[in-house]
């Protein structure tokens, strides 16, 4: 019999959108003096709010903000007040999860069920982790007396709007130093809702501080002279720009950018489970990771038999509202994004490979994209070399186990990587010679506030996560 | 000019560079004039080019793959084994030493720092990991380590002080299995020659250490904005020439360390190592 | 050493779909067949067996759901103070589950020892539902080969249509792939016309590969289902030991062309473990083994909750266990 799930949305009566939102500056909404822009629903591109736009003007009194929390409070006060504070955000991120949730999904496209089962326990994970730090970063290995670096810029993406503000966040305030965030552009609302949870927290007004904005406001923040340290994560195009307006300032840095890595299956794998991490790996989050496994890299002898599996699983993912419960995968984030996917899936078709989806119906309005999976790739193809960031995938063979790190590392990026086999040996023969930040075997896409995250070459450098997450917010 | 000839005229070395463990000239065919403090000719120096500068490189990448795959262990020995080549030939860095410049007692107490340096770093080799990685306690069944792995291919402007100086900034780098391309200090480049010859009887593979001698400012831009080096050593870098080099060092987002030249006698710590590691995360299940 | 043992031919050997008696010298192959299967990482099992779990299942698919589920219950009892009137009283549960609701449907099949068949056989004349019947010295197995085919016979004999044998746990964990092979074999052979389920007990076999190798063993010798648990050891069902078996089932009748059943026993108590193994069936072997023909649910406690979960949707009102016979 065919089994229909009804459709079973997540009530958004639970969250308050505002008709217009200002800048989070000194614990107060402010306006801000750029034109304001609308954040959309990516899912059926209505209007959930007009967001105000930072200019220079405003991004400056958010770091003079910054800068004298730092100096009167923030910075002299004992880590041990700052962890109670940290923790406090952490229980009342969990306290609102399920309104963090579903305002998430909105202003993203991304499924509930992620945002509710991965996003958000993260974020109260990432605060509790670092909450713990606080008071012990003479413990951490950089020295006796480690100090803050001060007023912290960080930028950060629209793929995990809430998670990346905690990645940032947590870490730059148990070290003592205060932040001015920016959040993406088409997702800037959790953001703001957290900035509510900063006073429900009452957090000293000026250690966070929340600017809205596109690219200017971005710029403007990274290249202010009151800054110390700036983080980012978003395209390795952007960080290149960060890094060359930082040269010679002295000033830290710290960039999480682009990847394209290798999911690498050996003829021995669980495939089962090999097919479930190729699946994870390129459609979490509608392939809107940096870290995606987004190059199939499948041993040739059983390339057949992982390419039918995997087609069968894909036939039974769930494209459409984010809300819904059931669904696997949500609206692409934006009509920029989308664009984008259609031109590098379109190119790939051009250079010769063959797309393949499941049947799925696309609902009309928002941005959608079924996902995809390429054969007859080859390495030198557009789709096996840049970063969709889409749910696409691009599959390649290979034949030794020399041949498949070979391909793996050959790519600018070395953001992370899988390994499927069930030989112990093999794995970690693997994982040695892989150039990358992060080595998945046989899993994908796991985060752990416990566990440090960050890229090889061109995917950045520095490490969110962990004790080594510390060391981009002290002056060691 | 003496009245009367020499009862033995001294062989004197010729001053090349060090590339892929051999000593060519600069393809350039270039050299310029070393003098000693008091202003006179002590040696011709081989002025490396763009085209030298690509020429190591591709010999620091071809070796680092066997580098870094060396056990901790070896590389420890290996550095090792390089003090005692340098102890080895102690007076012989006290007299260059001395030509250019130094003291008798300066001299033998460099001499002395730098072997001491290398048995510092040489110690190195297998504790870093234990020092630098994790096993991380992740929440759920999953084991999960992070090891500190070489971040490649370094080129290093190396500082003034012409033995501890670049001792102190080259075995940081390659200790924990980074291979390097190191410009020498310009006005007093003849340690980093006869180290060399040291590195090159030490068991160290050669490509691991490339020498280049010239001018930093010529040099040191090919080697910032070139796409198979994967991070920057500033230390030796003139101040004002550090926010073009950073520049051009973000076109492939290299690692950049601009550490402080001064103080090569006080404990170095661990950042000139650290600086040069990629931290690498690894997940696997736990289960039956 | 050279048992000889008898074969079911695949996709992989031969023409898909025979169940042949090609013999073959067979325990080392059988053995090497088996350990060359994909292994099966428990974790990422887990992982996706949980991810299934949360599948949100509501209003009309909620109701489909549960008629579904009351339709694929082997209604169970298997107590040693079992009685003829404690199986009456089962059966007429069985075929009129809510008296007071003619629109429920009645349940797949019950389930009985061997030697109170008869008296199940007798009570369910005329509604359409089958008597099954464990087997094989059930549940430990440990008796002579001869004793469970006795058994197997004399539960036919009765009446059975469907008999349900356990494997020799022992046999299969010391790698003596081939007896317990021949003892399905020679079971199935017994069983004549009637169905045969095949229990793996997979709580005593521990991990996951031996879930997926016994699951291949029993359907290379001629299982018709294959079943998780006897319900007397813990863990008995769960949903990762289910999937497994049916990516085995999946896997199986992609090789070979012909269809296993599968079915679930014991610790599946709420409407919504029932729901979770049918999303299971759904998105894993598929909609080809939503029927009762293809999946049951071992179950006696289910039911009921079953039934007070479909009042409450026709109703809207939460109803209690006292609207609900205890049979």
């Amino acid at each position: 019999m065919v089994f229909e799930y009804a459709p079973a949305p997540e009530s958004s009566a639970v969250v308050d959108i505002r008709a217009s939102y200002g800048l989070f500056i000194d614990g107060e909404f402010v306006d801000g003096h750029g034109e304001p822009f609308k954040s959309i629903n990516p899912a059926d591109e209505s209007v959930l709010a007009d967001v105000a736009r930072a200019d220079e003007s405003d991004v400056d009194r958010a770091v003079k903000a910054a800068r004298t929390a730092y100096d009167t409070v923030w910075g002299p006060m004992p880590g041990r007040e700052r962890a109670k504070y940290l923790y406090r955000i952490a229980r009342l991120v969990q306290e609102r999860s399920r309104e963090l949730a579903v305002l998430e999904s909105i202003d993203n496209g991304k499924p509930i069920r992620e945002s509710r089962d991965v996003d958000v326990p993260l974020v109260a994970a990432w605060f509790f982790y670092y909450a713990g730090w606080a008071d012990k970063l003479a413990h951490a290995g950089f020295g006796p007396d480690p100090r803050p670096v001060g007023v912290a810029g960080q930028v950060i993406p629209w793929n995990f709007p809430l998670l990346m503000l905690a990645w940032k966040i947590a870490p730059a305030l148990a070290c003592g130093n205060t932040v001015v965030l920016k959040p993406a552009e088409t997702t800037p609302l959790t953001a703001l809702l957290f900035a509510d949870i900063c006073r429900q927290a009452d957090l000293p007004p000026g250690v966070v501080n929340i600017v809205t904005g596109a690219g200017d406001t971005g710029r403007a923040l990274v290249a202010h002279d009151g800054i110390d340290k700036v983080a980012f994560t978003g395209s390795t195009e952007v960080g290149r720009e960060i890094a060359r307006v930082l040269a010679g300032t002295g000033r830290r840095l710290t960039l999480e950018l682009g990847g394209k890595a290798a999911n690498i299956v050996y003829e021995d794998a669980a495939l089962d489970q090999a097919v479930e991490g190729i699946v994870n790996g390129i459609f979490f989050n509608q392939g809107h990771v940096c870290c995606a496994g987004s190059r199939l890299l499948v041993q040739e002898s059983v390339a057949e038999e992982v390419l039918e599996r995997l087609k069968a699983r894909m036939a039974t993912l769930r494209v459409g509202d984010p809300l819904d419960k059931n669904t696997d995968i949500g609206a692409i984030n934006s009509a920029e994004q989308l664009a984008k996917i259609r031109e590098l899936s379109a190119a790939g078709e051009a250079e010769g490979a063959t797309a393949w989806s499941p049947p799925c119906e696309l609902p009309a309005r928002g941005f959608w994209f079924a996902p995809t999976v390429f054969t007859d790739v080859a390495q030198s193809h557009r789709i096996a070399r840049e970063e969709i960031f889409g749910p696409v995938l691009s599959v390649l063979t290979f034949r030794t186990p020399d041949e498949a790190v070979t391909k793996a590392n050959n790519t600018p990026y070395g953001l992370s990587a899988g390994i499927w086999t069930e030989k112990g040996a093999q794995i970690l023969w693997t994982a040695q010679r892989l150039r990358a930040g992060v080595v998945w075997a046989n899993t994908f896409n796991k985060f752990d506030p416990a566990a440090p995250f960050g890229g090889y070459k061109e995917s950045g450098f520095g490490r969110e996560g962990g004790r080594h997450g510390l060391e981009g917010y002290l002056s060691v | 000019m003496s009245d009367r000839m020499p009862e033995r005229l001294a062989v004197r070395k010729t001053y090349k560079l060090f590339i892929g463990g051999a000593f060519p000239r600069s393809e350039s065919g270039r050299s310029y004039v070393v003098t000693d403090a008091k202003g006179r000719f002590t040696a011709n120096a081989s002025q490396a080019s763009r085209k030298d500068a690509r020429d190591a490189v591709a010999a620091t990448r071809k070796a680092f793959p066997g580098w870094s795959g060396r056990t901790p262990y070896n590389r420890g020995q290996i550095l090792y084994r390089i003090a005692e080549m340098l102890e080895g030939r102690r007076d012989q860095f006290v007299g260059e030493l001395r030509r250019a410049g130094a003291s008798k007692g300066d001299a033998a107490d460099e001499v002395d720092a730098a072997v001491d340096r290398w048995v510092w770093y040489a110690g190195w080799a297998d504790k870093l990991a234990a020092v630098t990685g994790a096993a991380n306690p992740v929440s759920g069944p999953y084991f999960n380590f992070s090891a500190p792995e070489p971040t490649g291919v370094v080129a290093v402007l190396a500082p003034d002080s012409p033995l501890l100086g670049l001792v102190s900034v080259v075995a940081p780098v390659i200790v924990s299995g980074n291979t390097c391309v190191v410009v020498a200090s310009e006005p007093a480049p003849l340690p980093s020659i006869t180290l060399a010859e040291v590195l090159a009887t030490s068991d160290l593979p050669g490509g691991v250490v490339n020498v280049l001698t010239g001018r930093r400012a010529e040099i040191a831009p090919w080697l910032a904005s070139h796409m198979d080096v994967n991070a920057l050593d500033l230390t030796g870098a003139a101040a004002e020439d550090v926010r073009a080099l950073e520049s051009d060092a973000a076109g492939n987002l290299k690692r950049v360390f601009r550490g402080a030249e001064t103080g090569w006698t006080a404990d170095p710590g661990t950042a000139r190592m650290t600086a040069f590691l990629e931290t690498k995360t690894v997940w696997h299940p736990m289960g039956v | 050493m050279s048992t000889t043992i008898r074969f079911v031919r695949t996709a992989r050997f031969g023409d898909a779909g025979e169940v042949s008696t090609e013999t073959l010298n067979g325990a080392a192959e059988l053995r090497a067949f088996l350990r060359g299967l994909p292994g099966v990482d428990r974790v990422g099992a887990e992982e996706r067996a949980a991810r299934l779990a949360s599948r949100s299942i509501k209003t009309t698919a909620k109701a489909e759901a549960i008629d579904l589920a009351i339709s694929m219950v082997d209604l169970t009892t298997l107590e040693g103070a079992d009685t003829p009137g404690k199986v009456r009283a089962l059966c007429a549960k069985a075929a009129r589950p809510d008296p007071s609701d003619g629109t429920v449907p009645k349940v797949a099949a019950v389930c009985v020892y061997s030697d109170l068949v008869d008296v199940a056989v007798r009570a369910l004349a005329g509604t359409g539902i089958g008597v099954a019947s464990v087997a094989t010295s059930f549940p430990s197995g440990r008796a002579p080969l001869e004793a469970k085919l006795a058994d197997t016979r004399a539960a036919v004999a009765a009446g059975a249509a469907e008999i349900d044998m356990v494997i020799d746990r022992g046999a299969f964990l010391a790698g003596d792939l081939g007896k317990v092979f021949d003892e399905i074999t020679a079971v199935k052979e017994a069983c004549g016309t009637a169905h045969l389920k095949v229990i793996l007990e997979t709580g005593e076999l521990a991990t996951l590969d031996n879930v997926r190798r016994a699951s291949w063993l029993a359907m290379r010798a001629g299982a018709d289902f294959i079943k998780t648990s006897t319900g007397k050891v813990s863990p008995a069902a769960t949903l990762p030991v289910t999937l497994v078996m049916l990516e085995a089932v999946r896997d199986y009748r992609a090789a070979t062309g012909r269809q296993v059943g599968v079915k679930p026993a014991g610790g599946i108590r709420t409407t919504k473990d029932a729901v979770r193994y049918l999303v299971l069936v759904n998105e894993t072997a598929g909609p080809d083994w939503l029927t009762p023909e293809w999946f049951r649910l071992g179950a006696s406690s289910l039911l009921n909750d079953l039934l007070m979960q479909r009042r409450k949707l026709s109703t809207g009102v939460y109803s209690g266990p006292d609207y609900f016979t205890l049979d």
